[in-house]
């Protein structure tokens, strides 16, 4: 009966439909759109009090994105340990350092993959928080709202990634 | 709608909530495909598309279910003005990262829970450094950048001057037919 819990994966479409009606509820239950990055901003902040309380409390942007464990911040542990119990029940969890799409192109060299991840990631931060989420806060919620920013953000996420992808694979992968 | 009041305004529900969505949306987009490098790194360089299946289902399935809690008062509308400063630069950063990573905001944390650790180590890590590194240049970028170039409408039935249904109708026929499109062509 339970059987579909541990395929390796679903129908795209099935999972997100299932993304879309979680989405709604989030609206409903906690007045919030779906969103994963101000999440990282609330884990900094926090982080930042425990190094020094009097400069980060002070700090402008912490007074409107307030770190404190809540609703928001819970979403990342929470999301971890879903992906870990899907991947687990389906068998298909693996500690890997390079995924194999990178190896097959740059190699097996897990510091290189390391360090551009690292460069990934804080450009990953930096701009999610300079345009006011990430693509499900924007892509999926605040498209689902109907948002005209939210979607002009959403294809600048496709259009910069899509580009970025190109020149990494297409031309630095080729030389 | 008084229980919905106290369950939004109690902390302790919220951080159980905060945390069940997670793991529902984490399990999701693990079994979706979402969580796994060469399938949003395929996505970007448009030879795999799991991810905009998986949005767009999301999407075609969320914008008529809000429509209709918001019309009975169970939800709200959160849809904020847009600039090109913040939203379109700081999209193309997102964009950048996003590439250069392999996974966004919420798919690292799916990517370590199925076991990859260059987004525990690279991915989460540097997000926590870009979040710290964007909340000390705010008090800069705000007035100077963020605020440039405020988007003409709030919403898409605003700026179309339109019936909200109609706009709905058709953005909803748009992506199904996207998707119907993409199956057609075997992508």
């Amino acid at each position: 009966m339970f059987g579909f819990l541990t395929e390796t994966s679903w129908s795209p479409y099935l999972a997100g439909a299932g993304i879309g009606v979680l989405s709604c509820l989030a609206l409903v239950l906690a007045d919030r759109p779906l969103g994963c990055s101000t999440a990282f901003v609330k884990a900094r902040g926090l982080i930042g009090i425990m190094v020094n309380r009097k400069k980060t409390e002070k700090m402008e942007y912490y007074q409107d994105i307030v770190p404190q464990v809540d609703w928001a911040f819970m979403i990342i542990p929470g999301i971890i340990i879903g992906a870990f119990l899907s991947s687990f029940l389906s068998g298909t969890f693996h500690i890997v350092w390079v995924p194999s799409l990178w190896g097959s192109v740059f190699g097996g060299s897990a510091v290189l993959r390391i360090v551009v991840a690292l460069a990934g990631g804080i450009l990953l931060g930096f701009g999610a928080r300079w345009a006011g989420g990430c693509t499900s806060g924007h892509g999926i919620s605040g498209s689902i709202q109907l948002s005209l920013a939210s979607m002009i953000t959403a294809a600048c996420f496709f259009a910069g990634g899509i580009a970025v992808a190109m020149l990494l694979y297409r031309v630095i992968g080729v030389l | 709608m008084t229980t919905l009041t106290a369950v939004r305004e109690s902390k302790s529900a919220q951080i159980v909530l905060g945390l069940f969505t997670g793991i529902f949306f984490g399990f999701l987009l693990q079994k979706g495909g979402a969580t796994d490098y060469g399938v949003i790194e395929g996505q970007l360089l448009l030879t795999n598309f799991t991810v905009l299946k998986l949005m767009l289902s999301a999407v075609i399935v969320g914008m008529v279910l809000f429509q209709i809690l918001k019309y009975y008062g169970f939800a709200n509308s959160h849809a904020a003005p847009g600039t090109l400063g913040s939203n379109v630069i700081g999209g193309l950063i997102f964009g950048a990262g996003f590439a250069l990573l392999g996974y966004c905001p919420g798919t690292v944390a799916g990517a370590v829970g199925n076991g990859a650790l260059d987004a525990l180590i690279g991915g989460m890590l540097g997000m926590l450094i870009g979040a710290g590194l964007f909340a000390d240049s705010y008090p800069v970028l705000k007035t100077r950048i963020l605020a440039r170039g405020q988007f003409p409408a709030v919403t898409v039935p605003e700026f179309v001057r339109m019936n909200t249904w109609v706009v709905i109708l058709v953005l909803e026929a748009g992506m199904i037919g996207f998707l119907l499109l993409l199956e057609y062509a075997g992508l």
